[in-house]
């Protein structure tokens, strides 16, 4: 893999050369990621198609815990092992780590609403008169508060990190900046995953 | 850093996108069963001005990097229109349909554009 260097944040012009960092090269969207998520997807058509309840769990239950655990392990463990860690070390993490989610974290999250949707018009519980309704629209405004941020800062800084250290001259600044951003985001969503879990786990114990 | 003066586009966007999702939750809440569409049109309507909103503030900004913002907000265009599409399928594959259909593909169609805008300005701004 090819390496190109990056100044490290607090050079200062004038006192010589920085100490260069190694970048690996990589994808802002892994190509040979995208057959996976096509696969996924037609599986979330053929699930949702057949209305059949195990296909609809299974997607419901895989993608759920799949994206609560990627959020939770993000913003609790990852995310604060990933601000401690020097300069050179959370480049190649995150030139590693990064690219990846903007792959994942998008099909999880649609294959667990697609899914989830289908599942609760199956099962019923997304009809007014269910007792569980109130559970269902209490997720409902879970996962809307987690979309708002994950869409509207998470998601934005994932990408606009990678794209930065594309950069031929990355900014260390920018990328510290959209890391702290990336990293609290993380951290919140991963706090109201909790929230998650209590609703589901209620839902499915009736 | 180098910091143009930018109007405040993440949170316009984050708005936006928040008024939509409550008008999706709100139907979503109801489906599919009947459900009275005013506060869901209100709310659809309100998030497009906040959009429109934005967009117009942003293209005041002298010099800001258009080119590139396309560039990233094409291809999550493209992503989020995947996924809007998605979502729109499972509404169709359970009989949505009407008033209530046309809503929530319009209230679709506002969150697959702002996302791309929210990507593409972030990306930008550091450019």
């Amino acid at each position: 893999m090819a390496h190109v260097a990056v100044s490290p944040p607090g050079s200062v012009v004038g006192e010589g050369p920085p100490p260069a960092l190694e970048r690996p090269d990589f994808q802002i969207v892994p190509r040979a990621g995208l057959p996976i998520v096509a696969v996924v997807l037609v599986l979330l058509i053929v699930g949702v198609a057949s209305n059949e309840l195990w296909p609809l769990t299974f997607l419901h239950v895989v993608g759920g815990a799949a994206w609560t655990i990627i959020d939770l392990f993000l913003g609790f463990v990852l995310g604060p092992i990933m601000g401690k860690l020097s300069i050179p070390a959370r480049v190649e993490f995150t030139t590693r780590l990064m690219p990846k989610m903007v792959l994942i974290m998008p099909t999880v999250v649609t294959v667990t609403l697609v899914a989830g949707w289908q599942l609760s018009t199956h099962l019923g519980t997304n009809l007014t008169v269910n007792p569980l309704h109130g559970w269902v629209v209490a997720s409902f405004i879970v996962v809307g508060v987690m979309a708002v941020i994950a869409l509207g800062l998470l998601e934005p800084a994932n990408i606009a990190v990678l794209t930065e250290l594309k950069k031929p001259q990355p900014n260390p600044a920018v990328i510290e900046r959209l890391m702290k951003r990336f990293i609290y985001t993380a951290g919140a969503t991963g706090l109201m995953q909790v929230a998650t879990l209590v609703i589901m786990t209620k839902l499915a114990s009736g | 850093m180098n910091e143009r003066k930018l109007p405040p586009v993440t949170q316009l966007g984050m708005l936006s996108l928040g008024l939509v999702l409550v008008a999706g939750i709100y139907l979503s809440a109801h489906l599919p069963q009947h459900v009275s569409l005013g506060p869901a049109v209100a709310l659809l309507a309100a998030s497009a001005l906040v959009f429109v909103g934005n967009l117009l503030a942003l293209s005041r900004v002298q010099g800001f990097p258009w080119r590139r913002l396309f560039e990233v907000g094409r291809w999550a265009l493209l992503a989020y229109m995947v996924i809007a599409g998605l979502i729109e399928y499972v509404f169709l594959r359970n009989h949505t349909s009407g008033g209530p259909l046309v809503v929530l593909t319009l209230s679709l169609i506002v969150f697959a554009v702002n996302v791309p805008v929210l990507i593409g300005f972030t990306v930008a701004r550091y450019d």
